[in-house]
């Protein structure tokens, strides 16, 4: 545990002295919600600032623990990581403590952006607010674990980036967090009603006052985004214990670049 | 009896059809030097992956203070201090908080980590760069530091990975000097190294190429299996180096002892050279570029095992 929390320190000490990545992770969400909203104002519906704030924070947090898991790649480059595998901690530690950090990371830039509530024109109140909270802890934990799980398995960022646009941003855009659910196409709600992440910005959106559809209930749109947290955070550990050696322990060395 | 530090037995592991590593025993006791030297592709890498436990050897075992690896990783991974030939420190972080974050990777917290950090600033020279960000050390400084943070733990096992790699002359001698205290200490230290200046300094050598662990000895008695003297002679005619070799050896007879050729290079082994050098540049005027006496080096053992020299071996073996 004490090898996991000081993994985990690791990455919020490296977040902090990386000023760049403060502003890369919450300034394009921010900027999008604001020209969306302003756009979709008049032409299509007159809340929508409030209704693509919910969808913002997620994205947000989303962002957050991208940066965060993408991180694994640049260990495994760097040469970190080896020193890591070669010591007696367990792959279950290594996985928390990435995950933690990210955790906290997604955290420190997802939680401030509740103070914008009211400026969205929604009404939460503090069991609401608190209530929002809690779930942005299990959501950020989750999509951390995911994008852990996802980083592991791959040589270069740039991997990533392409698993971020095609699968991802696509979660994301399907979440309801874009769109209302009740009004898409048939195969579309279906797609949305199985997707994880829909159930997480249902929570969400109930949380700041906001409707969510029917289907996704309260009780099971946190018992699935908790569900959801267990299983990538499972996946998480299995790519570890599985592929120790990550990408590059199927083809043999050499691994990290040689100065 | 007290086992091994270290023992290889028949240590195999291939990737595809390419074989990296076939049937490599030795074994490295407390308080010894042992430098596994070879050509770059020659399999070093290999095995220190499998030694490190960063890769599961494809046939064979290995155990470190008698724990087999396969059985008590993690028992193993504790007795192991491990220095990468690539950096393995965070560059973001400083000296200290490396040294600390290895500390919690090993399970020591607190005061007894604290004073193992302060004892290994002091050893490594590096009390004044603590608070120091490690990407703003120089390569010898960052050097010392992933030392300091491998025998963080005091393992009893030492593995280091080509550990001049990067280092001026004057540093590579402070780390022949420190594993040599290391050694003195009781700790087993194996290291790789294409080398034949850094293998010189170890107690024994294991030769690698091919995958294979062509000799196993003292530096002395390595080159104590080459007869006596080395004379190498490089021919005027770039490619006339094989009929060169043919004519000393009907000019010569069995007195030139045993005769390779090496690309432009005829090399003869012989008890006694002083008395042999005149009387073979008398007997070829004008034929040689050059003459050279010498007793053996490790680089005429590493020939006379291989047929190859050995940088023509780095080159073809890292050839993709």
């Amino acid at each position: 545990m004490s090898a996991s929390l000081a993994l985990a320190r690791r990455e919020i000490v490296r977040f902090l002295r990386q000023k760049s990545r403060v502003v890369g992770a919450v300034a394009p969400p921010l900027v999008m919600w604001i020209l969306v909203g302003a756009g979709f104002k008049g032409s299509f519906r007159e809340d929508s600032f409030g209704y693509f704030f919910p969808g913002t924070v997620v994205l947000v947090v989303l962002f957050a623990a991208i940066f965060a898991t993408i991180s694994v790649i640049e260990d495994r480059r760097e040469g970190f990581l080896q020193g890591v595998l070669v010591s007696p901690v367990a792959p279950s530690s290594i996985a928390l403590g990435k995950v933690l950090g990210g955790t906290v990371l997604g955290l420190i830039q997802g939680l401030p952006l509740l103070v914008l509530v009211p400026v969205a024109g929604l009404k939460a109140d503090a069991a609401g607010l608190l209530t929002a909270a809690a779930l942005l802890v299990v959501l950020a934990f989750a999509l951390t674990a995911l994008g852990f799980a996802i980083a592991w398995c791959l040589e270069s960022t740039q991997g990533f980036h392409a698993i971020m646009n095609l699968f991802l941003i696509p979660m994301w855009l399907l979440s309801g967090a874009f769109f209302p659910v009740d009004g898409a196409p048939g195969w579309l709600r279906a797609t949305m009603a199985v997707n994880p992440l829909t159930y997480a910005v249902a929570a969400l959106r109930r949380a700041l006052g906001g409707a969510a559809p029917a289907f996704a209930s309260p009780a099971l749109s946190f018992a699935v985004t908790i569900a959801f947290a267990a299983v990538t955070f499972g996946a998480a550990v299995a790519v570890v214990a599985r592929f120790p050696a990550g990408p590059a322990g199927r083809s043999g060395p050499p691994l990290p670049e040689k100065p | 009896m007290t086992p091994p530090a270290v023992e290889a037995r028949s240590l195999s592991r291939s990737f595809g059809a390419r074989a990296a590593l076939t049937g490599v025993s030795f074994s490295v006791a407390r308080g010894e030097i042992f430098a596994l030297l070879g050509p770059n592709g020659g399999g070093k890498t290999t095995l220190f992956r499998i030694l490190a436990t960063l890769l599961p050897p494809g046939a064979g075992s290995f155990s470190i203070d008698g724990l087999d690896a396969g059985k008590e990783p993690r028992a193993v991974r504790k007795r192991l201090g491990v220095v990468f030939q690539a950096p393995s420190l965070d560059k973001k972080l400083t000296v200290t908080e490396n040294l600390a974050l290895q500390g919690a990777l090993y399970g020591l917290s607190g005061a007894p980590r604290d004073a193992r950090i302060g004892e290994l600033l002091e050893t490594f020279h590096l009390q004044d760069r603590a608070l120091d960000l490690v990407e703003t050390l120089s390569g010898g400084l960052a050097r010392r530091v992933e030392i300091a943070k491998a025998l963080l733990h005091a393992p009893p096992v030492l593995l280091l990975d080509e550990p001049s790699t990067g280092l001026d002359p004057g540093a590579r001698r402070d780390l022949v000097g420190l594993l040599g205290s290391l050694a003195l200490g009781g700790t087993a230290v194996l290291l790789t190294t294409h080398l034949f200046e850094e293998a010189e300094a170890a107690h024994r050598i294991g030769i690698l190429d091919r995958g294979r662990l062509l000799a196993l000895d003292t530096p002395a008695a390595l080159k104590a299996t080459l007869g006596g003297d080395v004379v190498a002679v490089e021919a005027k005619d770039e490619n006339g180096a094989p009929a060169l070799a043919a004519s000393i050896a009907s000019r010569f007879g069995a007195e030139a002892g045993r005769i390779t050729v090496v690309g432009p290079t005829v090399r003869v082994e012989l008890p006694a050279a002083h008395t042999f050098v005149p009387r073979l540049v008398e007997a070829f005027p004008g034929a040689f570029k050059s003459v050279t006496l010498g007793a053996p080096s490790l680089e005429d053992v590493f020939i006379a095992r291989t047929g190859r020299r050995f940088r023509e071996a780095d080159a073809a073996e890292s050839a993709p």
